[in-house]
């Protein structure tokens, strides 16, 4: 593999921290911030090695904090649970059906928020929650449902575009090989 | 079935975690002030492109358009300057007045503009992020408004932005008055989503008949940070709580929160 596919899922990480402080109309119309993070953390763990993952939910989380008024590291334990875990049982995961990565997509959106509400109250921190979250909650869900399946579209075609090419299968089969000489 | 490697990550990600989130104040502010000066080239690219596109929605008004406009501004700076006179004369009364009682004088604000480049990119917390850093002047706790009322405080100070804390965070408690009634209360956070309706609570209020809907809430200039008579917003409506010890109302906002463009910092 070459690295413009990890440059490429970093640099996107990136734009995805910075647009959630970003896009004001679709905030109001969608009333919650555009967090894609949870989906590309699902096409990170089904796709790069276990280092890679935890890279990114390392600077993924760093870079939504910096941006936050929140304690800094508190966005990290989430994106980086629902990428440890995605990645364990990545050989069971259908990755290659929209369907699933709909699903997946979905639960992420779901887990990364409530799992950093839950690490906030733990905390004791003071922030403003409400009835409200649920429906906040549910729209992070769609959005990186959605979201998710075009993802691995866009991905995995920048993956086929700069991975080296697999090796051509050749003619030659060692086990049909004609041995000349005595037996 | 977890894997040596698994455990060395995970080891490694809990020790990470543990010690980012008891970092001393200072060591976190700067490593948020490192990692977010990543953004920087972003936060330039965004304010050219609004900046474009500003010109651009110029460009397409039409010659009537800008003459009906520079009419109608006209008049309005006409009546500005009329108000301002009154104003300075009023201004100068009070401090007359306040000599002759001994009292300190008020010192006239000192407003210098700022551009709202990012938001808060969580539901946790209201806040909204300036082009108006350390370098410029900023400091932290310098009140934050528009001309249709109080926006927040700043909060956290970088060289490049600083960070405001809006009406209706956490961080954000304002005491306030009603101007008709002179009650004092609190401003609180706020439950209501942070892309709601523009309605904060305003708790602490000695139980009162005479506060009613579309009384005025200015700041009571307690607490020491925000200065007194900046306009907060009208109360839409009461209740009792307590048992009728207190009373309890909402306000809606002067300043429209989720709108914010362009705001003044009050500078000392």
């Amino acid at each position: 593999m070459t690295w413009i596919p990890t440059l490429a899922l970093f640099l996107v990480a990136w734009l995805a921290a910075f647009a959630q402080t970003q896009f004001r109309p679709v905030v109001s119309i969608l009333e919650t911030p555009v967090g894609l993070l949870p989906a590309l953390m699902v096409y990170a763990s089904l796709s790069f090695d276990l280092v890679t993952v935890t890279c990114l939910a390392a600077f993924a989380g760093l870079s939504l904090d910096a941006l936050s008024s929140g304690p800094t590291g508190v966005s990290i334990v989430p994106l980086f649970a629902v990428g440890f875990v995605l990645h364990l049982r990545r050989h069971l995961i259908l990755r290659d059906q929209t369907y699933a990565q709909f699903w997946l997509g979905l639960s992420a959106g779901l887990a990364v928020p409530f799992t950093t509400l839950l690490l906030l109250e733990l905390g004791s921190t003071r922030l403003i929650h409400g009835p409200f979250f649920v429906i906040q909650l549910g729209v992070l869900g769609l959005l990186n449902g959605v979201v998710c399946p075009a993802m691995f579209r866009g991905f995995d075609a920048i993956r086929r575009a700069f991975d080296y090419p697999a090796l051509p299968e050749t003619p030659f089969r060692p086990d049909r090989e004609i041995k000349r000489g005595r037996l | 079935m977890l894997k040596r490697a698994h455990y060395w990550v995970l080891g490694a990600m809990t020790v990470l975690c543990l010690i980012l989130l008891n970092l001393p104040p200072t060591a976190a502010a700067r490593l948020r002030l490192g990692v977010s000066s990543l953004f920087l080239p972003l936060f330039g690219l965004a304010g050219a492109g609004q900046a474009f596109v500003d010109r651009a929605s110029y460009a397409s008004l039409t010659r009537a358009t800008l003459i009906s406009e520079i009419e109608r501004l006209r008049k309005e700076n006409q009546q500005l300057q009329l108000a301002a006179d009154q104003g300075r004369d009023a201004f100068a009364e009070n401090a007359r007045l306040r000599s002759l009682l001994g009292w300190q004088p008020r010192a006239p604000w000192k407003l210098r503009a700022a551009r709202v480049i990012a938001r808060e990119p969580t539901t946790w917390w209201r806040s909204v992020t300036l082009d108006y850093g350390s370098r410029d002047g900023a400091r932290p706790n310098q009140t934050v408004l528009t001309s249709t009322g109080l926006v927040g405080r700043i909060r956290e100070v970088e060289p490049t932005h600083s960070q405001v804390a809006l009406i209706g965070d956490p961080e954000c408690g304002v005491s306030v008055l009603v101007a008709e009634t002179r009650d004092s209360g609190i401003i609180q956070e706020s439950r209501s989503a942070p892309d709601g309706d523009g309605l904060v609570m305003l708790r602490m209020l000695q139980r009162s008949p005479a506060i009613m809907a579309g009384h005025r809430v200015i700041t009571s200039g307690l607490g020491g940070i925000f200065p007194s008579g900046i306009p907060v917003g009208q109360i839409v409506d009461t209740r009792s709580v307590d048992g009728g010890l207190y009373t309890e109302a909402r306000v809606r906002l002067g300043a429209n929160l989720n709108h914010l463009e362009e705001v003044w910092v009050v500078a000392p």
